[in-house]
This record gives C-alpha cells, sequence and structure tokens, in this order.
C-alpha cells in the first residue's frame, strides 16, 4: 500500500504482492472506483540500494532489472500482472546500520503522459545462508601486561552462526592486581565510505559478565555466551566498496579502581541455513 | 575513640544496607510472584534475576550476607516450582536451561542455573551428572569469596539429593557413584579455596576480623565432606583412592592454619571409624604436612578418641585394629608430628601422647608395654624442661597418669609401667601431691591388694610427694588441714598392705619404713603408728604358728620385727611426739610379752619409762601415760620377779609423784592391779595390794583436808567411794588381807564425810555410794559362797 499516492488522490491503487518465494509474484492495479488510469506503459523494477547516510540523497544502485508489465494504453479494470525476476544476483542482504542501508526494492512505474507517474515501492528482505565453514579454528591468545596480569584465553570458534553459543575459557597465568570483574562484550563495528571518508561507528551489543571476584593464579573461568538473545547480523565485508560490518569480542577485565584492561578479537558470523 | 566510633558506624551502615538489600530483594520477589501467578515466564525470568542482584552486593559481612541469602533460598524454592510447572505445560527444560544463561550478570544467572539445574536432573532429560558436572564448572565463575561459597552452597544443598548415588533414583549407568563424589570434590575443593582466600580480602588491619568471620562460614565448606560421608557407594576402596587422598590434597596444599584444623577435625567427625582405621597411613601421612601453627593435638586428639571409643563399643572391632598396627602408626605419626614442630608446647606434646595412652589402653589393655612406651615417649620429652610452669600442661599429666588407673583400677598394673614415676618427676609438688592422692584413693577404692615389697616399692616411689618433701624444701604454705588429709590417706595406704607371706610382709614393713623415715617430724607423727600396728599384725600371725615355717635360720622372726618396731618409735621421741611414741612403745611390749619375750618386752617398758621421764611434763599426759603404762603391765606376765618387782615399783612411784592429789589417788589404787592378776598364782600378792589401797586413802584424806584447808570444804568422797570399790573388787577375789573390818570402817568413813557440814553435797558421788551399797546388798541376797563372805557386812 503506497499512501503517498494516496495524498494525491491517484486514479488507482497498486498492489506488489508476492505469492510465494521466488514464483509467481504479481502486481495488481486496481483503479479507484469508475476512474480509468491513462497510461504509457507499466513497469517494474528490481532495485539493490545502498544508501549512506552522510550521503544523503545518493543511493547506489548495484542491481538494477527492469521488466515491462503492459504496453500504453487504458485501464478500466483491476488488472493482476505476473511478474518473474529469474537469476537475479542478490550477493548483498539486507541491512539497516547506524551510517548505512542496504536495501532491495520492487517499484512499480506507471508511466502517464502530463502528469507525474504513478510509483509503487515494496521493500523486501534479503537473506543470504551459508554452509558451515569448512575451516572454523578457535581463537587461543596469550596477552598480559608485564608482571601484573597475564591472561589465556581461548573461544572454541572464530566463525560464529547467529544461533550460536560461544564456549570458551579464559586462565589465569598471572594475577597481581585486585580484579572486581570480567565481562565479555559483542561490539559492531560498521565502517562506511572509503579512504579519508571512511565513517566507522561501533557499538556495544552485548555485556555479559563472565566472572565476579578476583581470581588468583591457576584459576580458569569457563564462558558460554549465547548469541541468539542479541540482534546481530552476519559479517559483511567490503559491500560493493561502500561498507562493511565486522564482529568483535571484547574481554574487558576491571580492576578494583576501575581500570579496564581489554583485548578485541573479531570474529566471524555467519547466517546458517535453519533446518 | 575515632575508632570505636568508625566500627559503630560501620554496624550501623551494615544493617542499613542489609534493610535495603532487604528490601529490593523483597520488591522484585513481588513482581516474581506476580509473574508467576500469570504464569510469564519472561517477567519471572527478569524480575528473579534482578531479586538475585541483591546478593551481588559486597558491603555485608558473612553473617548478613547469610540473611540476605535465606531469603533469596526461600523465593528460589518458588521459582523452582514454576520452573516444573512449567516444563509440564510443555515448555523444554533444555530451552530453559539456556534461557536463565542470557542473563548478563554472573551471580543472578548463576543461581538461576543451579534452580533450572535441579529442576532439569529430575526430569531426567540428560543424566544427572553431565548437568551436575557443568553447573559445579560453570560456578567458576564466581571468585569472589563470601558469594561464591553462598553461591556453591546454593549448589551443595539444592544437589544433595540428586546425586547419582547407587541406590538412588538418579543413577546412572557403571561408575555412577564415581560421579556422584567427583561432583561433591570438586565444590568442596573450590569452596575451600574461596574460604582460604578470604583472609586475603581488605584491609590487613582487619585481618582478625576477617577470620572470624571465615570461622563463621566454615560449615558451609565442611557440608560437604558431610555430603560426602552420606554417599552410600562410597565403599572403603572408594575412599581410600579417591576420596581420602583428594580432601587431603586440598587441605594440605591449601596451606591454612583455620582451614587445615577444622577440615582435619571434620574429616574425623563425618566418615566412618573403620574407614579410618583402615585408612591410618594417609591420614596420619597428612598431620606432619599442616602449617606449624595448626592445632594438631587436638585433632589428632580427637581421632584418637574416636577410634578409642570404637574399640570399646566392640570387642569385635579390636583384630581389625591389630591388623593394621594403629597404636604403631599413631605412635610413628605422634613422634613424626612433634619432630616436625619443635616448637610445639609441652602441653600439646603431653596431650598427644595422653590420647595416645588413653587409646592403647581401650585397644591394647593387655599391651603394657604400649603403654610404658607412651609414657617413655612422654619421659624423653619432657626431659631438660625441668618441673612443669603450664598449668594446662600439668592438668594434662594428671590425666595422663590417671587413665592407666581407670582403665586397670589397678594399681599394680601401672606400678609395672616403668616410666610411670618417671613421669611424675616432672610434676611440680602441689600437682604430684594430687596425683599420689588419686592412686591412694584408686587403691582404697578398689581395695587393691599390694602383696609385694617391690611394688610397695615402686608405689612409694608414685607417691613420694606425699612421703616426704620433694626438692627438700618443706612446703610451708600448706593448709594444716589438708596436709592431715593427705597423711591420713597415707596411713590408711600402709594398713593397707599386706602379703599372706611374712617373709614378704616383712620385707614390705621394711620398705614402707625405709621411706617414711625421710617423710621428716610432721609425717612420721602419722605414719609410724599405721606401720607399727601393721608389723604387730605381722608378730602376732607369726605368733600364731607352732614353728618357724621357713626352717631358715635368716627368716623373719618376731624378734627381728622387735629390733625394727624400736627403732621405729624411737624416731618420734625425735620430732618429738613423746606421749605417742609411749603408747607404741606399751603396745609393743604388750605384743612382746604376747610372744613371750621378756627382755624386748622389758627394753620397751623401760623405753616408755624413760618417755614418761623425760619427755612428758604436762600433768594431764602424765595421767594418761601412768594409766596406759599401769594398765600394760597389769597385762603382761613374761617378766620374772625382779623385772617386774622393778617395773611396778617405778610405776607406783610415778603415781605417788603426780601433780594433784585425786590423780595421785587413782593411779595408786590402779597400781594395786599390778599385785593381783587374777589367772596368774604367782601374781597375788595380797599385802602389797592392800598398802596401794590404804595409800589411796590416806592420799583421798589429804586431798579432803587440802580442800578443806583451800576452799573450807571438804569436797568430794567420790574418791573414798572409789577406793571402796577397788576394796570390794579383791573383797570379792578372795585377798585375805581386805578385810569384812576394813571395809566395814570405809563404808562408816564414807557416811560421816557425807552427813558432815562442812561437805560439799555432790550427787554423782551420793548416787555412785548409793549404788555401791546396793551392790553389796545385791551380793549379800545372792546367797551361797559370796553371800556369805558379804554377810558380815553391815550396811
Amino acid at each position: 500500500m503506497n499512501y503517498l499516492v494516496g495524498a494525491f488522490k491517484p486514479p488507482c491503487n497498486v498492489f506488489i504482492s508476492f505469492a510465494d518465494g521466488r514464483n509467481r509474484k504479481q502486481v495488481v492495479i486496481e483503479p479507484i472506483h469508475g476512474k480509468k488510469v491513462e497510461h504509457n506503459g507499466v513497469k517494474i523494477e528490481l532495485l539493490g540500494q545502498i544508501e549512506l547516510y552522510f550521503d544523503r540523497g545518493n543511493f547506489y544502485d548495484f542491481t538494477s532489472l527492469v521488466r515491462e508489465l503492459d504496453i500504453p494504453g487504458e485501464l478500466y479494470e483491476r488488472k493482476t500482472y505476473p511478474f518473474e525476476f529469474s537469476s537475479v544476483e542478490m550477493p548483498y542482504e539486507s541491512y539497516n546500520g547506524v551510517n548505512v542501508r542496504l536495501r532491495y526494492i520492487l517499484k512499480v512505474t506507471i508511466s502517464r503522459n502530463y502528469v507525474s507517474n504513478i510509483v509503487e515501492y515494496q521493500d523486501f528482505v534479503v537473506r543470504n545462508y551459508t554452509p558451515p565453514p569448512s575451516i572454523n579454528n578457535s581463537i587461543k591468545m596469550e596477552v598480559g601486561i608485564e608482571d601484573c596480569l597475564h591472561i589465556e584465553f581461548e573461544y572454541s570458534k572464530s566463525k560464529y552462526h547467529l544461533k550460536d553459543v560461544i564456549i570458551g575459557k579464559i586462565y589465569f597465568l598471572l594475577v597481581r592486581i585486585k580484579l572486581k570483574n570480567m565481562e565479555l562484550e559483542i561490539r559492531r563495528r560498521e565502517s562506511t565510505g572509503s579512504g579519508p571518508n571512511t565513517y566507522v561507528e561501533t557499538e556495544t551489543l552485548a555485556k555479559f559478565e563472565l566472572m565476579d571476584g578476583s581470581p588468583v593464579r591457576g584459576e580458569s573461568i569457563p564462558i558460554r555466551l549465547f548469541l541468539s538473545p542479541y540482534e546481530l547480523t552476519p559479517t559483511y565485508r567490503n559491500i560493493n566498496n561502500k561498507f562493511s560490518v565486522k564482529y568483535y569480542l571484547n574481554l574487558v577485565l576491571v580492576d578494583e579502581e576501575d581500570r579496564r584492561y581489554f583485548k578485541q578479537q573479531e570474529i566471524t558470523i555467519y547466517r546458517l541455513l535453519e533446518s | 575513640m575515632a575508632t570505636v566510633k568508625m566500627i559503630a558506624d560501620g554496624v550501623e551502615d551494615e544493617e542499613k544496607w542489609l534493610t535495603a538489600g532487604i528490601a529490593g530483594l523483597q520488591q522484585n520477589a513481588f513482581y516474581m510472584h506476580r509473574a508467576l501467578d500469570s504464569n510469564n515466564l519472561r517477567d519471572a525470568l527478569k524480575y528473579s534475576a534482578q531479586m538475585l542482584s541483591e546478593l551481588r552486593t559486597s558491603r555485608l559481612s558473612p553473617t548478613k550476607y547469610y540473611e540476605l541469602y535465606m531469603r533469596a533460598f526461600d523465593e528460589l524454592r518458588k521459582l523452582e516450582m514454576f520452573f516444573k510447572e512449567e516444563t509440564r505445560r510443555g515448555c523444554s527444560i533444555i530451552d530453559l536451561y539456556e534461557l536463565v544463561q542470557h542473563a548478563g550478570n554472573i551471580l543472578p544467572r548463576l543461581y538461576l542455573l543451579c534452580t533450572v539445574g535441579s529442576v532439569y536432573i529430575k526430569s531426567k532429560e540428560a543424566p544427572a551428572k553431565d548437568i551436575l558436572k557443568d553447573l559445579v564448572e560453570m560456578c567458576r565463575g564466581i571468585q569472589h569469596p563470601v558469594r561464591g561459597l553462598f553461591l556453591r552452597s546454593y549448589l551443595a544443598q539444592v544437589s544433595r539429593d540428586k546425586l547419582p548415588d547407587i541406590g538412588s533414583e538418579y543413577e546412572g549407568d557403571a561408575d555412577t557413584v564415581v560421579d556422584a563424589v567427583e561432583f561433591v570434590l570438586q565444590n568442596f575443593t573450590e569452596m575451600n579455596k574461596l574460604w582460604v582466600r578470604m583472609q586475603h580480602q581488605g584491609p590487613a588491619r582487619e585481618k582478625e576480623k576477617r577470620e572470624k568471620e571465615r570461622n563463621e562460614l566454615r560449615d558451609l565448606v565442611g557440608k560437604n565432606l558431610h555430603v560426602l560421608s552420606q554417599i552410600e557407594g562410597i565403599d572403603l576402596d572408594m575412599y581410600k583412592d579417591t576420596v581420602l587422598p583428594r580432601i587431603l590434597e586440598q587441605v594440605v596444599n591449601c596451606k591454612d592454619e583455620l582451614a587445615q584444623y577444622y577440615l582435619m577435625d571434620c574429616i574425623i567427625q563425618v566418615f566412618p571409624d573403620e574407614y579410618h582405621l583402615q585408612t591410618l597411613d594417609v591420614l596420619l601421612g597428612a598431620f606432619p604436612q599442616l602449617q606449624p601453627t595448626v592445632d594438631i593435638k587436638t585433632v589428632l586428639s580427637r581421632l584418637m578418641e574416636r577410634l578409642s571409643n570404637y574399640a570399646a563399643s566392640s570387642a569385635d572391632v579390636l583384630p581389625e585394629f591389630l591388623q593394621v598396627e594403629a597404636f604403631s602408626k599413631l605412635n610413628n605419626a605422634i613422634g613424626n608430628v612433634i619432630e616436625a614442630h619443635p616448637d610445639m608446647p609441652i602441653l600439646g606434646v603431653i596431650t598427644l601422647y595422653s590420647s595416645l595412652l588413653t587409646f592403647t589402653l581401650h585397644v591394647h589393655p593387655e599391651r603394657l608395654d604400649y603403654a610404658d612406651k607412651v609414657l617413655g615417649a612422654c619421659v624423653t620429652k619432657l626431659s631438660g624442661k625441668g618441673k612443669l610452669e603450664d598449668n594446662k600442661a600439668t592438668k594434662q599429666i594428671v590425666a595422663l597418669l590417671s587413665a592407666p588407673l581407670e582403665k586397670y583400677n589397678d594399681i599394680v598394673t601401672a606400678l609395672k609401667l616403668s616410666n610411670y614415676p618417671r613421669v611424675m618427676e616432672y610434676l611440680d609438688s602441689e600437682t604430684n601431691k594430687v596425683m599420689a592422692t588419686v592412686i591412694i584413693q584408686s587403691i582404697m577404692k578398689n581395695k587393691t591388694h599390694i602383696s609385694t615389697a617391690d611394688r610397695v616399692e615402686a608405689l612409694f616411689e608414685l607417691i613420694k610427694g606425699l612421703i616426704k618433701d620433694l626438692d627438700g624444701t618443706p612446703d610451708n604454705e600448706v593448709d594444716e588441714d589438708d596436709f592431715k588429709e593427705e597423711q591420713n590417706s597415707v596411713a590408711r595406704l600402709i594398713q593397707l598392705l599386706h602379703s599372706e607371706n611374712p617373709e614378704e610382709m616383712f620385707k614390705i614393713i621394711c620398705t614402707v619404713r625405709k621411706h617414711i623415715m625421710a617423710g621428716g617430724p610432721k609425717r612420721l607423727a602419722f605414719t609410724v603408728p599405721p606401720l607399727v600396728f601393721s608389723s604387730l599384725k605381722l608378730v602376732r600371725q607369726l605368733q600364731g604358728q607352732e614353728e618357724n615355717p621357713f626352717g631358715e635360720e635368716e627368716s623373719t622372726t618376731p624378734k627381728k620385727i622387735f629390733q625394727l618396731l624400736n627403732q621405729t618409735v624411737e624416731t618420734l621421741s625425735n620430732i618429738p611426739a613423746p606421749e605417742l611414741a609411749l603408747q607404741l612403745y606399751l603396745q609393743c611390749a604388750e605384743a612382746a610379752n604376747d610372744c613371750d619375750l621378756e627382755p624386748v618386752a622389758y627394753e620397751f617398758f623401760t623405753q616408755a619409762y624413760i618417755l614418761y621421764e623425760e619427755e612428758i611434763s604436762d600433768s594431764r599426759a602424765q595421767v594418761t601415760a601412768i594409766h596406759l603404762m599401769i594398765g600394760t603391765l597389769q597385762r603382761t606376765h613374761v617378766f620374772g620377779v625382779e623385772n617386774r618387782d622393778t617395773l611396778t615399783h617405778k610405776a607406783t612411784g610415778y603415781s605417788a609423784r603426780l601433780l594433784k592429789k585425786p590423780d595421785q589417788c587413782r593411779a595408786v589404787y590402779a597400781c594395786s592391779h599390778l599385785f593381783w592378776v587374777d589367772d596368774q598364782d604367782n601374781m597375788k600378792d595380797g599385802e602389797r595390794v592392800l598398802l596401794c589401797l590404804k595409800r589411796a586413802l590416806r592420799i583421798a584424806n589429804a586431798a579432803q583436808q587440802m580442800s578443806s584447808a583451800a576452799r573450807g570444804s571438804t569436797g568430794s568422797v567420790t574418791l573414798f567411794v572409789e577406793i571402796l570399790n577397788k576394796y570390794l573388787y579383791f573383797f570379792e577375789k578372795g585377798n585375805p588381807q581386805i578385810t569384812v573390818d576394813a571395809i566395814q570402817s570405809l563404808i562408816e568413813l564414807i557416811t560421816t564425810e557425807m552427813q558432815s557440814d562442812s561437805s560439799t553435797p555432790d550427787p554423782s558421788a551420793d548416787a555412785f555410794f548409793a549404788s555401791t551399797l546396793r551392790y553389796i546388798e545385791f551380793q549379800k541376797q545372792k546367797g551361797g559362797a559370796i553371800g556369805e563372805k558379804y554377810e558380815p557386812i553391815k550396811v
């Protein structure tokens, strides 16, 4: 339903619907009671757009396909146009970020003489599923501050699907500071633009407390963080040279004076086809 | 002042924080209840997590925190019920188990996880062991001591009835008990680590307070051991191979005094005795590895106490003790512990040995050598330390020494312990006396027969604190009554020493004598009499035997005993205690008389007389002595005429020289008996009897006159009546010198005296005289020879 058209009382209503999945989609044009619609032809476009907010108004269409639905003529009554975009490439997932939006649109245009065209949009969401990665190494690392704090942490995998669970542990090799607690953060880093015009936006999506109190040398603290409660997307790398979305696990240790010691590790998030 | 105020503020603040915590908890609990009532899982999780967030506080002392925890605990029971219903309504328990883990804060998350875990185990959708393992692992996230302890305590609490023990409904496949044990052990280990770590939290100046708080929390840790002890599936092998070594490993490694002391004690108290017995090596092996400050003696003592009680519980278990060589293991362990802790106070050492002694007395009552070994080890440790100054240590030694007495009820057994007296050496003289008294009381109570000189020797060695002044310094502080009591008990003890065998008895007497002679003047007065009577008893025993049963020349004879007695009694005169010595001499004399030993008897009389002459100056004592001498002499028949004359002459002489006239009079008429002995025909000298009586009369007369001169009244006629009675006695006995006339005139004399104006009325004398006259009357009426004899007397 397009209310924009309604404001100018267009002579017809346009409905775009997906009957089921990819096929047998249709556009319905229904002239308003008793009116006729003259047109110079009806077309439907499938657009894949990247919209950068700082570059307002500019869309980058990375996909654009057109199908003619009708030749010029007049419409008196409801008419249904089935349409089909077969073998369209939709390499990117829909994304609605802080500084960038990637969206897919179906755009129906009824071209008219003298008056403005009637345009109707329909957004749709694209999700791309990934098979489980063949290589999925654990992340293991020893970090520390000399003679002060030495820890070894391990996350069982480097790639996680959206409903995955992060399993791991932190092993304290040396503790000479009074720790208060430790938490694991999931951070999303969205970078848009390129070169000097790169905008980076980081959000902390999860703060998950792993430890309460001060451990001593030799303690090993388990990690089990379920990803499902958080609104994550897969990792996007350099989408159409316009933006990237990356995820990081940030291990934060806080001492009694509220000083924070942290170590950030990138993880890859992917969308696993749910069976 | 400032500090006090600060502390007061601290307490006040804490109270405030607790109130705030409870309020927050209740508020969230309220919303949680609402969610539970409306089956709103999401809200239930949200508010329960918020409620549990109150437990994240660091501001409360453990006691206050406990209060908060208990409230949360109650709420969690409701939540658990809800989870259970939720699964019944179709919510997957696995989902639930995941769902609660979404909570961002770890402490609420883990409380919720444990709660759901409990339901999960009950649902049996996964093996109990897996869930338990997961829970106990996840709890590692809480490293804060107090919060961690309470969380794990919660875990222990909810899992308690869900362990995959043998026979439990959660029992899994093979080796399922191992999992249960593993779970509890792990929880225990982690809790102990947290508990130990607690002391390092916060400023050093509050260490004492913290240790106090820690002590309050100890049962949270110990509870795990209790749970372990309740697991049915732990058999001896598993206990030996897994449970005990693991616990001990933790105990030793934690290197913490408080924890080591408490946990060792806990192990000893919660696990069965037979397990201890079978794992003594392992258990005892841990002791030397403990921190030097740990109060090992108490713990070890309790172990031995338990084992002692176990041994005492049934004779059936004793073979077990022998089989595992419990004694030598304990003995070695104590040795090792003492060696490992050279600074251990002597009290600790003695306590340990005391417990070991109790143990061996219970377990190996027949092995006196063990007991002696223990005492010996004790002596070794005590040596070089001099007398004990420590009051408690002294008490402990008394306990140590009393143990064998109580066990055997028989000092004889204790006397076989060669180290027994050596231990006593280390007591101060006061305590030594107490111990000696205990020993004597034991003998009295049990009527123990001590019948050989060797034992007597040993016994006196033990009680020498009572027998003589130790250290050569007479204790002037001693209370007179206490001293008397002590010495009286020694006296009673001496009376108890007895052997049927005269030879042995003589040895006993010699031994006792040897010891008491060292006792000093104050004691001799108490100890010599019983010895003398003991000796006299022996004399009488020998006297009853017709011939020498030994047939040996050197054997015990009354003569030898008398020689000894003579020397013994002589010591009394040095004290001086002349009256007592005199009495004893007379006793000896009488015994010698019965043995027909004239020279001996004479010697004793001589000694008595000498004492009388030289030492007894008090007139009252003289009177007593005179009568004793006369009485004894009267019964003595062994003397020849010459000796007897000498002695009676002397006695009469002494009598006449008494200070008071009435005393003189009475002594003199008593002397009359010396010349008239009924069953001895050669000792009936009527003339001298009469002389005595006449002399008595003269003295009585003189007494009357003295009285009349001094006071204006003649005084009582009692003496005359008494003399009249003597007359009647001898008259009746047939003394020809006593005539009716004499009696008659005496009666008249008395009557006249009584009627005289100057006489003092004396109702008792009147009554005496009246009854004497009645007697005469009575004899008259009897008729026969006696009646005839009396007939001429006119009353």
